[in-house]
């Protein structure tokens, strides 16, 4: 079913000047800010608890308890993760191009919230643009008084530091990330602590939170936390970005209702995907990113809710859902998505290093009909190896959830289209003409 | 050559001064670095180690992490063809290889002429606009292959000067205002010890 929610975090997206300061203020830009310093923080972070706002980064962990884990400690810092790499997710880099007040006003309400006066946007490197917008934005929101020292005349301090990446996936993971705005190679951090409200930045408490999750805040503390809860069901409540991309006909980002609409509506609906390119039929789907398992036709009347779809053996992750229709190769599809994999492993743990090259070898070979029919085997092992059973959720061998997420694609591939592996064995090549031999 | 300017020095310690730890301005630096000489020259490497208190070493292993940051030369315009998934999907692979034929280069190289260095990138989040290419950080797409010639046509007469700075320039806008970050409070470092609400491990999970 497809519901016409409120646009939460999109309303400006669209607006010719959406990022300027001008037309933030004029579409009710930093009231959201002035009403949560005229409560308490306490209150501010209940507002959020009441929303049940899971965090958009892909683990989808309550951003509400991450804040409250603060409190046993002095909280010192807040990071904002805006370093979306995660293949097909494009909702922050929209967001941050778009609306660059939005996540300085959110980011200032959750450090309000959870009593940090020094926070930090770390901003993907290859979004210059965006990086540009957030830059501007800031000194724009202390030029209005919305940061600096006596924010909005509450005698709040605090100052945001707009900090680039340089290009690396792993930079995303929330530790990894907090690495590298210590100027250090972004080498996730061994767990426990396994979180950074414990031993964050410099050691200190610090609270992570996802570029979409601050986009939300002032539109919840202006409504209130019941009003975003509303929207949705069970613990998937209020709207969010999904990004759609792949073979439909209408590839974008879309705000959607969370666990009213289903991956059908969301791929074929014609005021969202638009059904697959061509009139072609959908072969299979990924529903929340590279790192999650494959889903086929009989998964589309799913609703895109949290728990549904982790019940169904996948995840919603970063909200990326990639349509595969009846002339994609699968083996080269799961080829691509290791060999992305093995380019972007820190190197840290020998698993996900040694692991991710083997798997994107295989693959290739296969794909390019130098495979034999014991690398079908081969490869599964390679992934047994990274992660232990091949289940779902994986078991780990390493620092971080990367390595785990190497094997869902082969898995996905092997399980839901066994005879096509064997067809690139037998016929010695690839049976879909379009692909012929790729280059490794 | 390559000496940080008196004026990007300048330019540095306003941006360490942002930052509660001086070593924390390291990639930030090293941005300003490249846009100022288009790569990571070792000279600007001691500078910016002199400027952040750790070994020139320590900013080269650092910087080696990163795709975005280059120690060898690159040319004026790094094109970066992104393949991933969703690119693929709609044809990336194909106009990887008439970037190749077309600039007479294949991926890692740089053209004779110092004007292109070739890229294969991984998902640049352009996935609407598949397949997606950027040029120094620039988006661009859905380019198909006619459209890719033509992109590099225009970059290589300056059309696009204004949309595409030159390679290694982050940000046009510069920060210019702030308050000066206070000193990180250093646990277990010398001088001073942790205080109790500071102890590590009591907000387990």
């Amino acid at each position: 079913m497809i519901t016409t929610p409120p646009r939460i975090v999109t309303s400006r997206v669209g607006l010719p000047d959406s990022f300027t300061l001008e037309r933030y203020l004029a579409t009710g830009g930093y009231e959201g800010l002035r009403k949560a310093l005229s409560m308490s923080p306490a209150d501010v972070a209940a507002e959020v608890n009441k929303a049940s706002l899971l965090g958009r980064g892909g683990a989808g962990f309550p951003a509400g308890r991450k804040w409250s884990m603060l409190r046993k400690a002095a909280t010192t810092y807040l990071v904002v993760n805006g370093d979306e790499s995660e293949p097909a997710t494009f909702k922050d880099h929209m967001l941050i191009e778009s609306d660059p007040h939005q996540i300085i006003e959110g980011t200032a309400i959750a450090a309000y919230a959870t009593g940090v006066e020094q926070a930090f946007i770390y901003c993907r490197g290859e979004f210059a643009l965006g990086f540009e917008r957030l830059q501007q934005a800031c000194n724009e929101a202390y030029a209005y008084g919305a940061l600096g020292a006596d924010v909005l005349g509450s005698g709040y301090a605090l100052d945001i530091v707009i900090h680039p990446g340089a290009g690396a996936y792993i930079c995303g993971e929330e530790t990894a990330l907090l690495e590298s705005l210590e100027g250090k190679r972004g080498f996730p951090r061994i767990k426990p602590p396994y979180f950074p409200a414990a031993v964050g930045l410099y050691g200190e408490p610090t609270v992570v939170n996802n570029v979409e999750t601050v986009s939300s805040l002032p539109w919840i503390v202006m409504h209130g936390g019941d009003a975003f809860a509303a929207l949705g069901e069970g613990s998937s409540t209020g709207t969010r970005l999904f990004a759609l991309s792949g073979r439909v006909e209408r590839p974008g980002w879309f705000e959607i209702e969370m666990s009213k609409t289903t991956f059908r509506d969301l791929i074929y609906d014609p005021s969202l995907g638009g059904g697959i390119a061509g009139g072609k039929q959908l072969r299979a789907f990924i529903p929340g990113g590279v790192s999650s398992p494959w889903f086929g036709p009989e998964q589309l009347d799913l609703a895109l809710n949290q728990e549904a779809v982790g019940q169904a053996g996948s995840m919603l992750g970063s909200g990326s859902v990639v349509v595969m229709d009846s002339d994609t190769c699968v083996v080269r599809a799961a080829w691509r998505i290791a060999r992305f994999f093995n380019r972007e492993s820190c190197g840290q743990c020998t698993p996900c290093r040694e692991g991710s090259g083997w798997i994107e070898k295989i693959m290739h070979r296969l794909e390019n009909g130098l495979g034999r029919e014991e690398d079908i085997a081969l490869v599964l092992d390679a992934c047994d190896n990274i992660s232990p059973g091949l289940t779902w959720p994986p078991k780990q061998t390493t620092v971080c959830v990367f390595g785990p997420s190497i094997p869902p694609s082969i898995v996905s591939v092997v399980k839901m289209f066994p005879d096509e592996l064997l067809v690139h064995v037998k016929e010695g090549g690839c049976p879909f003409p379009a692909d012929a031999v790729r280059r490794g | 050559m390559a000496r940080l300017s008196p004026e990007n020095r300048t330019r540095a310690e306003a941006i360490v001064a942002c930052y509660p730890k001086r070593r924390s301005a390291l990639i930030p630096l090293c941005h300003l670095a490249q846009a100022q000489d288009g790569f990571l020259t070792e000279e600007a490497m001691e500078d910016i180690a002199g400027l952040l208190g750790c070994t020139p070493a320590e900013v080269r292993g650092t910087a080696s992490f990163y795709d975005m940051l280059h120690t060898e030369p690159v040319g004026r315009h790094v094109v970066a063809v992104c393949t991933n998934i969703a690119c693929m999907l709609a044809g990336a692979y194909e106009v990887l290889d008439q970037a190749e034929a077309s600039l007479g280069i294949s991926v890692g190289q740089t053209t004779a002429d110092g004007e292109f260095t070739l890229e294969e990138a991984e998902c640049l989040a352009g996935c609407d606009h598949a397949p997606c290419v950027q040029v120094n950080s620039r988006f661009f797409g859905p380019v198909d292959p006619d459209g890719f010639d033509a992109l590099a046509e225009d970059l290589r007469s300056g059309r696009l000067s204004e949309t595409v700075p030159a390679h290694g320039t982050l940000s046009r806008v510069e920060r210019s205002v702030g308050l000066p970050a206070r000193e990180a409070r250093s646990r277990g470092e010398a001088g001073r010890q942790p205080g109790p609400t500071e102890a590590p491990g009591t907000v387990a999970e």
